[in-house]
């Protein structure tokens, strides 16, 4: 199977090393503990693991089965045939790191092509090669904000129509630092304004976080934020979904600092929550405070381009305690796929598809807005493909209903803030067809209402 | 020529990929969200699928030839892992499903719990963390919940070893803590003495790797254990060598509190080119409580006729999340996969063949390159790159075995060997394989002295030759195309 060894090879070897039994290379290991039996099931063959696994699949109702209008920050879309396709050569997932260049073009020269994408989507100067996925960039934009000030700035403001997770994640990161505090979304009350943001910066503040478009799918124009964030001095992180910037104005045109975001819908499978790919641009000023693998362009001693890794004493490898992260393996396969994505997609698919998003969302919510009993919310403000929902009866209660038609509802927006009981957040792609989003909105209809 | 980047393909008005026309009708969009101009390129899906089957020829991995990047456990990735992680019923799993509708993800991400937990010998375990430095994020921000728990707020400080990995030092500064520089024996193991010396009442903890980066086995790693747990400190340990105690020793009777193990090392998911990973966290009993969640859990247990319903449970002082959603679950299903195709025997002998692969390499190595301690290693062993009567680096060495086609060692590290090239063979390597590099490996040793040239000047066969590293730092070119060139 995958140790190649035959039995004379293992005694030509053991021979060669000098020692009689295998076991003998164990003698370091204290007696004692040494070869514990292991209460594991017996080993499988491919044949009967992936008879096991179908079952276990089969076994799951996913978006294949079910009409889907779930999103909250991972979403379905249609991934071209050609993405995992090349996604498989090995030459691309069985490498590493690319530590040494002149073996690692391939990879080098994709992150490269990565690199130049992010920073063309969002108006950013610099991107990375990825972080573990949209909570983690985002929390690592704040510990960035905080190195930028040296630690004399410790506010962070954090809106609530920031992604829940996201928030969370950022708090677990600045658990071990010192008198820092969090505030904005303490009261997990989802009727926090722009103003009432822009009212907590003040000279202590090192960093303002958003999402665009928000938690609730609502396209927000934040300049005049960003002019409030600015003039305390503070640094603008905006959360975005990639693919709403097909459509919408990057954030680099309200003034955001660092741009950071969840890539999973940039041709990455839904997979049961990762791995995804953490999206992180910043403007130049900030680029050798930027953690995590940069890639930049150079030559060889014959003068042909070429690409390396650089900028890496800012790194834990060389940096050790006085780097500002940690991060070594990052997400490079799935941003290969996110790269890969854009290319094929580029600028005529990359529009259509966060065009289809926009308009299919569109219908879908004037649809159930018309359904009686149920209401779209801030139905004032723009949104991109992801609206909330004020529904007659417990969300839980509605998606059990869906679930008999093989429809999966929207997010349960009561389980992550007080005053949104009986609220569902929808989301609606290029993968719900008209007849799926009349079937939906037929479903809710028949809904109790006493 | 190089190859051409995305950008300098792109042709104005070509199509890669078209979308049905909307079957809706459609909302205008107010123009004032509306960007302007949408700087992408513009390819044809052959452009696309040739530009990166090139690129990926320029690539050197595991699949084209042998790899022994030491501390990163290149073993080959079963293909079989890569058709389980994309069945349909995981592929296209969206996150936040009701629990009743993926009860066969849960049943998996509970099944690979109970075998981490089992294999390492750890009474909690939560699967949340993304990669190793992740976990080492997660396992010291247990260290300090612990001890916050318990009133015992002098703990600032922990113990790393000189050999350690960077990102143990970068964890602890990231997490709050200072680090403490544990110096290394004459034979490769943490010096007592000095941890002795070090252990008071204001440890918080010890990060220890073992096997350790110089691939021995901590000779002392009882004693070592225990005057950190006597000085009420914990003792954090580094999975990254697990490749070498599968069914050997189990990190947790040896007093372990705390460790990250490595899914995409280990548990044979593919490295990807640099991620993703996968860095689950195992823990004793009395930190259970402190896991990152959510985390796989029995709700309702099941009886004669219904299965057991499998649901998710935050632990009661949990340090929080640590990213969205539950883990890399599509690493889990491979690395499930991995497992369950090996048994309990199985593992043992993935640990016994990439010991003695790595002692094979070693034996017929040492009397060619200096060997810092000449113990018997565990799957990895450091050699030094240089020799006092020829002009050449580890990094000359290492660039050489290119032309030989092979991947080269992890060179200057860890940085208390001089010159240091750090080799970790794996089980999946044949005979065959080793002895061509072992042959290699000569060859490099004489060339050194005979002709140096030949090394300083490599690599002369690869793609591309050596980058000029220092202008690629002062020019920063990092994108290939902005809209205002």
């Amino acid at each position: 199977m995958f140790i190649p060894h035959t039995d004379q090879e293992r005694e030509d070897m053991l021979h060669a090393v000098g020692v009689k039994r295998i076991e003998d290379l164990f003698e370091a290991i204290p007696p004692k503990h040494r070869f514990p039996k292991l209460n594991l099931p017996p080993a499988m063959t491919e044949m009967e693991i992936m008879a096991q696994l179908q079952d276990l699949a089969n076994a799951n109702e996913s978006t294949r089965d079910l009409a889907c209008f779930l999103g909250a920050g991972a979403y379905n879309h249609y991934i071209p045939a050609a993405v995992d396709n090349l996604l498989r050569r090995g030459e691309f997932f069985t490498a590493y790191t690319p530590y040494q260049p002149e073996v690692s073009q391939g990879t080098l020269q994709a992150i490269f092509e990565y690199q130049s994408l992010i920073c063309n989507l969002t108006g950013m100067d610099a991107a990375n090669a990825s972080h573990y996925d949209g909570a983690t960039a985002a929390a690592e934009a704040g510990i960035l904000a905080y190195h930028h000030f040296r630690g004399k700035r410790n506010k962070f403001v954090l809106s609530p129509a920031v992604h829940p997770h996201y928030r969370a994640t950022l708090r677990t990161y600045f658990s071990g630092y010192k008198n820092i505090q969090i505030v904005g979304d303490e009261n997990n009350n989802s009727q926090v304004s722009t103003s009432d943001i822009s009212a907590l910066v003040d000279s202590n503040t090192a960093m303002v976080l958003v999402q665009y478009p928000d938690f609730f799918g609502r396209i927000i124009d934040y300049s005049k934020l960003a002019e409030a964030v600015h003039t305390a001095g503070a640094l603008l992180v905006v959360s975005v979904n990639p693919i709403a910037l097909g459509l919408l104005k990057p954030p680099s045109t309200f003034g955001a600092d660092i741009v950071v975001g969840e890539g999973q819908p940039l041709g990455i499978p839904l997979s049961y929550g990762g791995p995804y790919l953490g999206i992180f641009a910043t403007k130049i000023d900030y680029i050798r405070k930027i953690a995590g693998r940069l890639v930049g362009e150079s030559i060889d001693g014959n003068g042909k381009r070429g690409y390396v890794l650089t900028l890496t004493a800012r790194e834990q490898h060389i940096k050790r305690e006085k780097a500002t992260s940690n991060i070594c393996t990052n997400q490079g396969l799935m941003a290969l796929a996110s790269t890969i994505y854009m290319s094929l997609l580029g600028k005529n698919g990359m529009k259509k598809v966060a065009e289809l998003c926009y308009h299919k969302a569109h219908y879908a919510a004037e649809k159930i807005n018309a359904i009686p009993g149920f209401s779209v919310k801030y139905n004032t403000t723009p949104f991109f493909h992801e609206f909330v929902v004020k529904t007659p009866r417990p969300v839980q209660d509605i998606n059990m209903h869906l679930l008999d038609h093989h429809i999966l509802g929207g997010l349960n927006l009561g389980d992550y803030y007080q005053d949104l009981a009986d609220h569902m957040l929808i989301a609606v792609t290029e993968m719900n067809s008209k007849e799926d989003i009349d079937m939906f909105c037929d479903v809710l209809a028949e809904v109790d209402h006493e | 020529m190089s190859e051409p980047t995305i950008y300098e393909l792109s042709s104005p008005g070509r199509i890669g990929f078209r979308y049905p026309e909307p079957d809706i009708p459609l909302t205008p969009l107010p123009d004032a969200f509306v960007r302007d101009s949408l700087p992408l390129p513009e390819l044809s899906e052959l452009d696309v699928t040739r530009h990166f089957t090139l690129l990926s020829k320029l690539n050197y991995s595991i699949d084209s030839g042998f790899y022994p990047l030491g501390s990163c456990t290149m073993k080959y990735n079963p293909r079989v892992n890569e058709e389980a992680a994309r069945l349909s019923g995981f592929a296209n799993l969206h996150p936040m499903q009701p629990i009743e509708t993926v009860q066969g993800s849960l049943v998996l991400i509970y099944e690979l719990q109970e075998y981490l937990k089992e294999i390492s010998g750890f009474a909690g375990i939560s699967m949340q963390p993304a990669a190793g430095a992740h976990g080492e994020f997660v396992g010291v921000s247990i260290i300090r919940a612990y001890h916050q728990s318990r009133g015992d707020d002098k703990r600032k400080k922990i113990l790393i070893p000189d050999s350690a990995h960077g990102t143990n030092p970068a964890t602890t500064s990231m997490s709050g803590f200072d680090v403490v520089n544990i110096p290394t024996d004459s034979r490769g193991n943490t010096n007592v003495e000095a941890v002795r010396a070090a252990c008071d009442e204001t440890i918080a903890g010890l990060m220890l790797t073992n096997p350790n980066t110089l691939g021995l086995f901590d000779e002392h790693v009882e004693e070592v254990v225990k005057l950190v747990h006597q000085a009420g400190g914990l003792v954090y340990g580094d999975g990254a060598n697990l490749n070498a105690l599968l069914g050997i020793v189990r990190p947790g009777d040896l007093g372990f509190d705390v460790m990250h193990y490595n899914l995409h090392k280990t548990f044979s998911t593919p490295h990807g080119g640099g991620g993703p990973g996968s860095g689950p966290v195992g823990v004793a009993k009395h930190l259970i409580d402190f896991l990152p969640g959510p985390i796989v859990t029995i709700i309702e247990e099941g009886t004669d006729e219904i299965p057991p319903l499998f649901g998710f449970m935050m632990p009661s002082r949990s340090i929080g999340r640590v990213k969205s959603f539950f883990g890399h679950f599509g690493m889990m299903v491979r690395a499930y996969t991995y497992i369950s195709m090996h048994g309990p025997e199985g593992l043992r002998k993935i640990s016994e063949f990439a010991v003695l692969n790595a002692n094979y390499l070693l034996v017929h190595l040492k009397d060619k390159y200096k060997l810092p301690y000449d113990r018997t290693c565990m799957h990895e062993f450091v050699l030094e790159g240089h020799w006092d009567d020829a002009d050449v680096h580890a990094l000359d060495v290492a660039k050489r075995l290119m032309d030989y086609n092979f991947h080269p060692p992890t060179n200057y590290f860890p940085l208390i060997v001089k010159e240091a090239l750090m080799i970790e063979p794996t089980e999946t390597e044949s005979k065959q394989t080793l002895d061509t590099f072992i042959e290699a490996m000569i060859k490099i040793a004489d060339e050194a002295h005979a002709s140096p040239e030949l090394l300083k000047s490599a690599p002369h066969n690869t793609p591309i030759g050596r980058l000029d590293e220092v202008k690629a730092a002062r020019d920063l070119v990092l994108c290939c195309w902005r809209p205002e060139d």
